[in-house]
């Protein structure tokens, strides 16, 4: 039984970290687009993007799941995620980016906006381009300043996974639930509790380390 | 031979008039310092020699050359822009050095970016990054700091991170070194090991503009000395006339506040 449950869990949690993976893969670029539109000089740009991250982090994430795999086929009779498993997997991902590309776009911003402009001009007046400032000088000093508040996320994130259930998505708290149902016993679904202990404190300590690396300078 | 001239620089922001019109001019190998109250357009005009801000009018030339013309329509490409922003180094009161480069990297970064864009780079890369940190090495010698060199910023004291700074500008051979307030962020102690440094680049005849609030200092140092109030050059001449027999009230009580 034990072998059972560990071998229909691990594949449930498989799919948990491919959530996690592509959501990470897509939203931590993703978000750094959507900072650089919360920042832009243009207005309309600025007023749009900043209106759109605050629908994002105002609505529940367990929503936005719902309405995005739902609406275009109910609405629109156009299921574009495609059916099955595949299609719900897709319109999870597709939500989960949007929604943590727009908490780290906040981040992002908090990061850059906290580089002293002391920093640019220096890089100015000794010749260096925008493009070498960012890259040279900023960029370094920004993720130093995010890394413990995208730490914070990406752990949440682990946990956050488990919200794909609402639209059926077979990751592995449905997996845990299954054997309630069909077998009637309950310790595998308190058990997948140990997949996420064991994941966010691998992430912990590798952050940890990350920290520790760039601890060697102060602003 | 005038190294640099200033014609009518104004500059405003927004409803506020910073500088009301800056005329001066300075000679090869002399020093400058420029005094007055905060709010009377210093650190602006030297932000406006540096080109961190743009001048709303005015000229400004280096060795004969127009790097400021605010009549003139002719875009400059970005490396003639660039070639004017190095005619002029500038020493911050906040040191602003990268704090993830060590000292020599502090002073390596903009030389070594540079250099990428020299058409012998790729051939001669070797020679060219082994010139750099010699030359580097040896400025960071002469503001004393060749034992500090592999520390990082944290790692110094504010005396020290401004001498870093300083050599980080000297290594690019600037025209002109400006000073904003070089000292104002540090304690008298570390002030003086900062004020020795340019004292010694002084006698070696570089040409310098200080932004200063040490009065004794720049009576020892200055070969010229600017008083500005309110946005305009208010009293100016050798050190002498200007603090031992000021004529304008406003510098004389300037000049008296410091006596108290």
């Amino acid at each position: 039984m034990f072998v059972e449950v560990l071998s229909a869990l691990n594949e449930g949690f498989l799919k948990t970290l491919e959530l996690f993976g592509l959501t990470l893969a897509g939203a931590l670029p993703l978000g750094l687009v959507i900072a650089f539109g919360s920042m832009s000089r243009f207005t309309p740009l600025k007023a749009l993007v900043r209106t759109f991250v605050w629908i994002i982090r105002g609505t529940p994430l367990m929503l936005q799941l719902m309405i995005i795999y739902y609406f275009p086929g109910l609405i629109f009779g156009n299921n574009i995620w495609g059916t099955g498993e595949g299609g719900r997997f897709i319109a999870s991902i597709a939500a989960f980016v949007l929604n943590y590309a727009c908490y780290f776009s906040e981040i992002y911003r908090g990061g850059i906006q906290g580089v002293s402009k002391g920093q640019y001009e220096a890089g100015q007046v000794l010749g260096m381009t925008k493009t070498q400032v960012f890259f040279r000088v900023v960029l370094l000093q920004v993720i130093k300043r995010i890394l413990p508040p995208i730490s914070n996320e990406v752990i949440t994130l682990v946990k956050d996974t488990s919200l794909a259930r609402i639209i059926a998505m077979q990751e592995v708290i449905w997996a845990g639930q299954a054997f309630m149902k069909s077998d009637g016993i309950i310790w595998p679904l308190f058990f997948t509790g140990v997949y996420y202990l064991i994941f966010s404190g691998i992430l912990t300590l590798m952050f940890g380390y990350t920290e520790k690396k760039l601890s060697y300078f102060r602003e | 031979m005038a190294v640099l001239e200033v014609h009518n620089i104004t500059k405003s922001f927004g409803k506020t008039v910073v500088l009301k019109g800056i005329d001066f001019s300075l000679e090869q190998g002399k020093v400058l310092s420029i005094i007055g109250s905060s709010g009377s357009g210093k650190t602006t005009l030297l932000r406006c020699l540096t080109s961190l801000e743009t001048a709303d009018t005015g000229k400004i030339m280096v060795d004969d050359k127009v790097v400021f013309d605010s009549e003139s329509s002719v875009k400059l490409t970005r490396q003639e822009k660039r070639e004017n922003q190095l005619k002029m180094g500038l020493v911050f009161q906040s040191f602003n050095l990268f704090p993830q480069y060590n000292v020599l990297d502090n002073v390596m970064l903009a030389q070594r970016l540079a250099a990428k864009e020299r058409e012998d780079y790729k051939a001669n890369k070797k020679e060219i990054l082994q010139e750099i940190e010699r030359h580097s090495r040896e400025i960071i010698n002469s503001v004393g700091l060749s034992e500090k060199i592999n520390n990082y910023p944290c790692e110094l004291s504010g005396g020290q991170q401004q001498r870093v700074a300083i050599a980080r500008a000297l290594a690019l051979n600037p025209h002109i070194l400006c000073f904003d307030e070089p000292t104002s962020a540090l304690d008298p102690e570390l002030t003086n090991e900062v004020l020795s440094v340019i004292k010694s680049l002084a006698a070696r005849d570089m040409t310098m503009i200080i932004v200063t609030h040490e009065m004794t200092f720049a009576k020892e140092v200055s070969d010229h000395v600017i008083f500005m109030d309110d946005g305009v050059i208010c009293e100016q001449g050798t050190p002498a006339q200007v603090f031992e027999n000021p004529k304008h009230q406003r510098l004389q009580e300037f000049l008296g506040s410091f006596q108290k």
